[in-house]
Parts: structure tokens; sequence; C-alpha cells
């Protein structure tokens, strides 16, 4: 299934200060349908191979060892080219553990969708165990008629622990200008993150981000989800540009899913 | 130009509409996240190392001179609900009509005529400190404090709170008004550099979230 041969994945690299890894995906169209040219894994991240669903390419991120832990340096580039459709998801949650040093990991995940090109990203959460110390980014760049829906969960903390601290930046540019720049902190060390601004007590907090051309004509309207204090909470909104934004907040994990879920159903019916 | 100039930006009677905010308090308050003196004081330091911080650092840019249009959309790509847009522009739209009686200025003129129907706040208060000859970090520290003051005075009308506990509140923030207001400048101090992705974009997703809840609200004693 995998198309990445066992020669083709460089064996981990872990060292003292941790593991360096670049895993690339390429989606390109060849013969009316999504091909991968590129499926290269690299340390933690083993690429999947999954069967296309009509005319869409889709990939899972399959953990081949611990990661991130303290020190590593976590890459993820995913490109659709002009005209293709990229799906990709990942087959558990990423633990975000301490390792054997106290420094911070990083893990950057770079998406690029060309024109009449779209691209799913929907890994499954990130889990940011005691101890750990992560800083994530996104960076997107859409070209004008692309199309995007990207989900990120982050669980501070497994059961009845107390959280790591993460750090996170997410930047999506659509045809060169900014369409949304979001910082978040969260953790041992950022101030107010656990307070009633922030995130109240909530250990799992998400975002569902669609970028569609289509709402430059008709703009997503705002809904509200959930309310009852026991379940989380969730907006969908609309950003200044053509894109509509899903935040939400749940005391863990699955409750989070569930608003995260109720919400992308909404742009669906 | 004088420094003083500093306390009649800053000071809540400055006719620029903001006592009518509370900053997201009024929902919190409502929904029991802000109940006493402590609480408040755990909602005001979020707020204030989060939005406050992006706040303080687009009116720094401002007021150094940076492209005020250009930072007006650095505040729409951080501030991703519709209310908090709306709010952000309309308290704009009253800082520059108050600015402008003030403080004129050829730019203040230039940025009205560029958002007839208001500037982000932030941008248009910076610009505002310029024109009274103010630098950056004291455009950045009108902005952080208001991010706390608001929500205070807020919250004193809301749970008929002790006026001298709130104001307690807002002495020992001050080291991190310090810290928010100086980070606030340097970033902006950065944007020759860097460009705008210099400047910060940290959010608070429960000010995102009952923001846009308490818009919807029929009754409300603030208008955000």
């Amino acid at each position: 299934m995998t198309l990445a041969t066992p020669e083709a994945v460089p064996a981990p690299r872990r060292t003292a200060v941790g593991v360096r890894a670049t895993a690339r995906i390429q989606a390109a169209v060849r013969g009316g349908t999504t091909t991968l040219p590129v499926l290269d894994g690299d340390g933690p991240f083993e690429l999947r191979r999954l069967r296309s669903r009509g005319t869409e390419a889709r990939v899972c991120v399959v953990g081949a060892m611990s990661a991130p832990l303290g020190g590593d340096r976590l890459r993820i580039e995913a490109a659709a080219e002009q005209g293709a459709a990229l799906h990709i998801t990942s087959a558990a949650a990423t633990l975000a553990l301490r390792g054997r040093t106290s420094e911070h990991a990083t893990y950057d995940v770079r998406l690029t969708v060309g024109e009449q090109a779209q691209l799913h990203w929907l890994p499954k959460p990130l889990i940011c165990a005691a101890g750990s110390h992560l800083r994530q980014t996104w960076t997107v760049d859409l070209a004008p008629t692309a199309r995007l829906v990207l989900r990120e969960e982050q669980v501070l903390g497994r059961a009845g622990e107390p959280p790591g601290h993460v750090a996170s930046r997410l930047t999506v540019r659509r045809g060169g200008c900014t369409l949304l720049d979001q910082q978040a902190a969260y953790g041992p060390g950022a101030p107010g993150w656990d307070g009633p601004a922030v995130l109240a007590g909530h250990r799992a907090v998400g975002q569902l981000l669609i970028v569609d051309p289509a709402f430059e004509e008709t703009p997503p309207e705002v809904h509200l989800l959930g309310g009852a204090p026991e379940g989380g909470q969730a907006v969908l909104a609309p950003l200044a540009g053509p894109a509509a934004l899903v935040t939400a907040v749940a005391p863990d994990g699955l409750r989070l899913r569930h608003l995260l879920d109720a919400a992308h159903r909404l742009r669906h019916r | 130009m004088s420094r003083a100039a500093l306390f009649v930006l800053a000071d809540g009677r400055f006719p620029a509409g903001g006592h009518a905010h509370s900053g997201g308090a009024e929902p919190a308050v409502a929904a029991g996240r802000i109940k006493d003196a402590d609480s408040l004081r755990e909602f005001c330091r979020g707020r204030l190392h989060t939005v406050g911080l992006v706040a303080a650092a687009l009116a720094a840019a401002a007021a150094a001179g940076h492209d005020p249009v250009a930072l007006d959309e650095a505040a729409d790509v951080r501030t991703p609900v519709p209310a908090l847009r709306t709010t952000a522009r309309k308290l704009g739209r009253q800082m520059m009509r108050a600015a402008r009686a003030t403080w004129p200025s050829a730019e203040l003129d230039a940025l009205a005529a560029a958002r007839p129907r208001g500037a982000h706040q932030p941008v248009v208060l910076g610009l505002a400190a310029r024109s009274a000859g103010l630098a950056p970090l004291d455009a950045a520290y009108a902005v952080a404090y208001e991010t706390v003051s608001g929500p205070a005075t807020a919250a004193v009308r809301l749970l008929s709170l002790d006026p001298f506990d709130a104001t307690a509140v807002l002495a020992r923030l001050a080291p991190g008004l310090d810290r928010t207001a100086a980070a606030a400048t340097a970033a902006a101090a950065r944007i020759p550099e860097e460009g705008i992705d210099a400047l910060p974009a940290a959010s608070a997703p429960l000010l995102d979230i009952t923001a846009q809840q308490h818009a919807a609200w029929p009754v409300r004693l603030f208008a955000s």
C-alpha cells in the first residue's frame, strides 16, 4: 500500500538533541485523477497511501516512533498542485512528550494548494503530555481559487495529568495576502491561559478552517454551537476574507470532536 | 509635544465611547467565570497577554508611522469573529472623531477617508498618539491599560464589586502591563526587517466564542 519503499525512508536520526525529519507529499493531476508523485516519509512520519475516493488522493500519516519529544525538529510539507484533490489524515493522535531533554520540540506543517486544487488536512488530535514543550506552526499558501479544510485539535494533558506547554501559530495566505494569523499558548508559563478569558478549565481546544472562493459571493453565516457548560462551546463565523472558522473549547478531546464535527456538518447541509 | 498628552489619551473619560464596552466581561460574569476580584484578575491577565498584546502592538506600529491601512488589515486577519471586528471598527470610528478634534493631523484625515466606517480602534489610537507627538511605547501602554481597565470597570457595575478591589486588581497587573507594552513595542520595531508578520497574533478562544454569543443577546448592559 505504501508508495515509499523501505529503502526510500531514511532510518530515524535520533541524536542527543532529538530527531530531525521532513516528510513530503505532493499531489498532481495525471490523466484526470490525482496522483502522488512524491510520498516521502521520514523519521516518525510513515506515509501510507489510502484507497482513492473519486478523483481525490488520500494519505494517512502513521507514527513510526514516539514523537515529538523534546529537541525534535519535525516537519511535514504537503502540496496539492493545480487541479489536484488531496486528503491527509493520521492513524492515531500525536503525543508530545518531554523526552530526555527539557528543550522544546518543533512541529511545522507547510501546506500549499494550487489553482482549482483542494486540500483536506484532518489529522487526529495533538495531546500535550505533562512536561512536554512543543512549538507548532501551520503555514498555508493558497492560490486564489484553492479550497482548504484544515482541522487542528489540542488536548492539554492525558487523562488526569497536568498539561504540557504548547505554543502554536497558524498563518494562512491566499493569493499572497494574509487571510488568518493566529497564535495560541497554553500550559505552564503561558500567562492567563487557564483563566476565564482563554480556556477557563477546558482541556481541549480546536479549530476547523474552511476556505472556499464561493464564500466571496455568499459568506458563511454565524452559528453558535454547544452551550451546555459540561459539553463545551463553539462558534462558526466568517473571517474577513472568504473563509469560515470554527473555534471550539471543550472539557476533553471527545466532546471537542463532537463540536467540530457538528460545525462541519452545518457547512455540508 | 508633551508627554502629558498620554494622560488625556488614556483617560477613561476621553470621549471615545470605551465606557460602553466590557471587553468580554459581561458574558464572563453571566457564565459565572468572573465572580470576584481573583477571577477578574485572571480574566484581565488572559486578556492582556493575548488580544491586549496584539492591540498594543498594532497601536505601537501605527504610532511609529507604519501604514495604518496595512495595520488595519493585519488587525482584521487577527480578529476571527465578526462581532469583535464590528466592535473594533465602531470604537475606531468614535476614537477617530475624538482624535481629529483633539490632535488634528493629515494622517488621521487620510485614515478616516480610507476607512469611512471606522478602522480598528488600536490602529486609530496609535495614529492619534502619533498626532499628539507621543512615542510608540506610549501608545502601547494606553492600549494595554485599556485592555484591562475596561473589564475591571465593567465588573464593578456587573458584580457590584468593590471599586477598591477592582483598582487593586489593576495595580497588581502593572508588571504584566510593563511587559506587554515593551513586547508590543519591540514587535512593532521589527516590522522594517520582518514585515507585518512581526506583529503578534495571540488569541483567546473564549473571548472569541463569548463575544459572538454576547452579540446575539436580546438585552445587554454593554455593547460588547
